[in-house]
């Protein structure tokens, strides 16, 4: 019933939307009134500096944190409202390009980005060909069985990025996807988010690399929220 | 929960998963020591039951047999004895509630006695009683009158109805059997403890595991299923070689004799072979139970 809705929205209402949110870590706020939607389609940078609560900001999007005060909404739900299990269907609908990555190290690449098809109760068998197709793409074909501690950063950064495209979610959100790697690598991540955003995904990106955004700009309507003094704004044209 | 769900959670429980079995990673170590502790506790087990089959039935027995038994002992001198017995006879013949009586024979007195004074004990030249076995009717005879009548016609006459002696015994019988039975529960308890534990730990050390397996969007249920079938199955197989090694000490226990009195005996009876089995089923589920608990507690407090 969750991915009958998507049509519909997608025409409509924001994918994720933070209505005047804040988020208190105990020791201060980190965020307070921050309002923003996601339109379906859209390309988004998140930047700020280290330690402002991009990452937090990101949590907040896909619910492994809860607001302080004010409301998430993804796909039309108010998150504070899912329990636990409509929480995890709610994160096969959000591809989430975790910081670090986070993989499961006793198991292979291919198994590592099956895993959301496995967790979901999908066969493998009918989905080989996807699978497949998705490491052509990502260009992880021939280190299919490797484990992920032996890939180099901008590998493990392609297979989180495989991994959480496979269930063909709505909405991608990768934080610091290009952290770890070199120029060339970075742009080739960028080129797979770009590629993402033309099939219709809503896109969400942190970063703190200018020089990305800037190339980013040049192929895509990529719009910028600056978190600054705890606040999110709307960054012009000066970037 | 319905039914449908449960036989289905139950039918997902045995065929597995081999792919969700792979996503937490294998703990070498830890799963031998859970086999071990199932094995150990079920091992007890097998003993813990065969104490309080073996007591139950003892406390029956001695209960029955003894409950409708009394013996009159006749002491008099050796020439007026036969004639006392005679006459005693003749009273609890007459007796309402006493289905028979009977005067032991010399050979059946001398056998009640070899234990204590040997085989060549020469009965005739001691002035032992002459016993004489009372079996009571149902509804009973009244002690009371009868020993009354006894003491009038038959001075030497003394009425033991067992009741005096039987009772401590039945008494300690079924205190052994309450005392198995609360080790069982004290077996499956401290399992449960155990397997809470050792799925606690588990839990923790594959808190990373956890964390990847929810964002990916696995549900609780997806996720504790990895760590209940595990242990379930390790407690299963573990309790299963500790029965069987339990079972073969009880069967190689001596048989029940009258020599070794209730000391032997102590194993099963017929049917009572089948309980045991019952045991590593009983242990699978005490360590179903004790990781649904565990997972259910350590995946509720995560986001």
């Amino acid at each position: 019933m969750l991915w009958g809705k998507t049509s519909e929205q997608k025409l409509g209402a924001a994918v994720i939307e933070l209505d005047n949110l804040g988020y208190n870590y105990g020791g201060g706020e980190l965020l307070s009134g921050v309002s923003v939607k996601l339109a379906p389609g859209s390309f988004h940078f998140l930047t700020g500096p280290s330690g402002a609560g991009k990452t937090t900001l990101m949590k907040l999007c896909y619910g492994a944190l809860t607001p302080t005060s004010g409301r998430v909404r993804a796909f039309n739900m108010d998150v504070k409202g899912l329990d636990r299990d409509q929480m995890a269907l709610l994160r096969r609908r959000v591809g989430v390009v975790h910081q670090d990555c986070r993989f499961l190290d006793h198991l292979p690449v291919i198994e590592n980005i099956a895993l959301p098809l496995t967790v979901s109760g999908r066969d493998l068998a009918q989905e080989e060909a996807n699978l497949r197709e998705l490491l052509n793409w990502v260009g992880l074909a021939d280190r299919s069985d490797a484990l992920p501690p032996e890939l180099s950063g901008g590998e493990r950064q392609r297979a989180a990025l495989a991994r959480s495209v496979i269930l063909s979610p709505d909405v991608i959100i990768a934080d610091e996807p290009t952290g770890n790697v070199d120029w060339e690598m970075s742009q080739r991540l960028l080129q797979l988010l770009v590629e993402l955003n033309r099939m219709g995904k809503t896109i969400l990106v942190a970063t703190h690399d200018l020089s990305l955004i800037r190339a980013a700009k040049n192929q895509v309507q990529a719009r910028v929220l600056r978190i600054w003094d705890r606040q999110l704004h709307l960054a012009g044209a000066d970037l | 929960m319905s039914t449908d769900s449960l036989g289905g959670r139950l039918r997902a429980l045995i065929i597995g998963d081999a792919q969700a079995d792979r996503v937490v990673p294998p703990s070498g170590f830890t799963a031998q020591l859970t086999l071990f502790a199932a094995g150990a506790m079920a091992f007890l087990a097998v003993f813990a039951l065969a104490l309080s089959l073996a007591s139950g039935r003892l406390a029956d027995r001695w209960a029955d047999e003894l409950a409708r038994a009394a013996t009159l002992r006749i002491n008099a001198p050796a020439e007026q004895r036969t004639a006392q017995t005679e006459a005693a006879l003749k009273i609890l013949r007459q007796t309402p509630g006493v289905a028979s009586a009977r005067a032991f024979t010399a050979e059946e007195q001398a056998a009640l006695l070899a234990p204590w004074f040997g085989a060549a004990l020469p009965l005739d030249a001691l002035p032992v009683p002459q016993l004489i076995e009372v079996i009571e009717d149902d509804p009973g005879y009244d002690a009371t009158g009868l020993r009354l009548r006894l003491q009038a016609e038959v001075p030497g006459a003394v009425l033991d109805d067992h009741t005096r002696w039987r009772e401590p015994l039945v008494d300690a019988a079924r205190s052994l059997r309450l005392l198995a039975v609360v080790s069982i529960l004290l077996i499956a308890g401290a399992m449960g403890a155990m397997i809470t534990l050792a799925a606690n730990a588990a839990l923790a050390a594959n808190a990373q595991v956890i964390e990847v397996l929810r964002l990916v969007g696995a549900q609780d249920g997806y996720i504790a299923q990895a760590f209940i079938r595990r242990f379930t199955l390790r407690a299963l197989s573990g309790a299963a070689v500790g029965m069987g090694f339990g079972m073969l000490g009880v069967w190689l226990m001596p048989a029940a004799s009258d020599e070794g009195g209730f000391l032997t005996g102590l194993g099963f009876q017929g049917f009572g072979w089948l309980l045991p089995l019952a045991i590593p089923l009983l242990g699978a589920l005490v360590a179903y139970i004790a990781t649904s608990r565990a997972a259910k507690k350590r995946l509720g407090d995560l986001t």
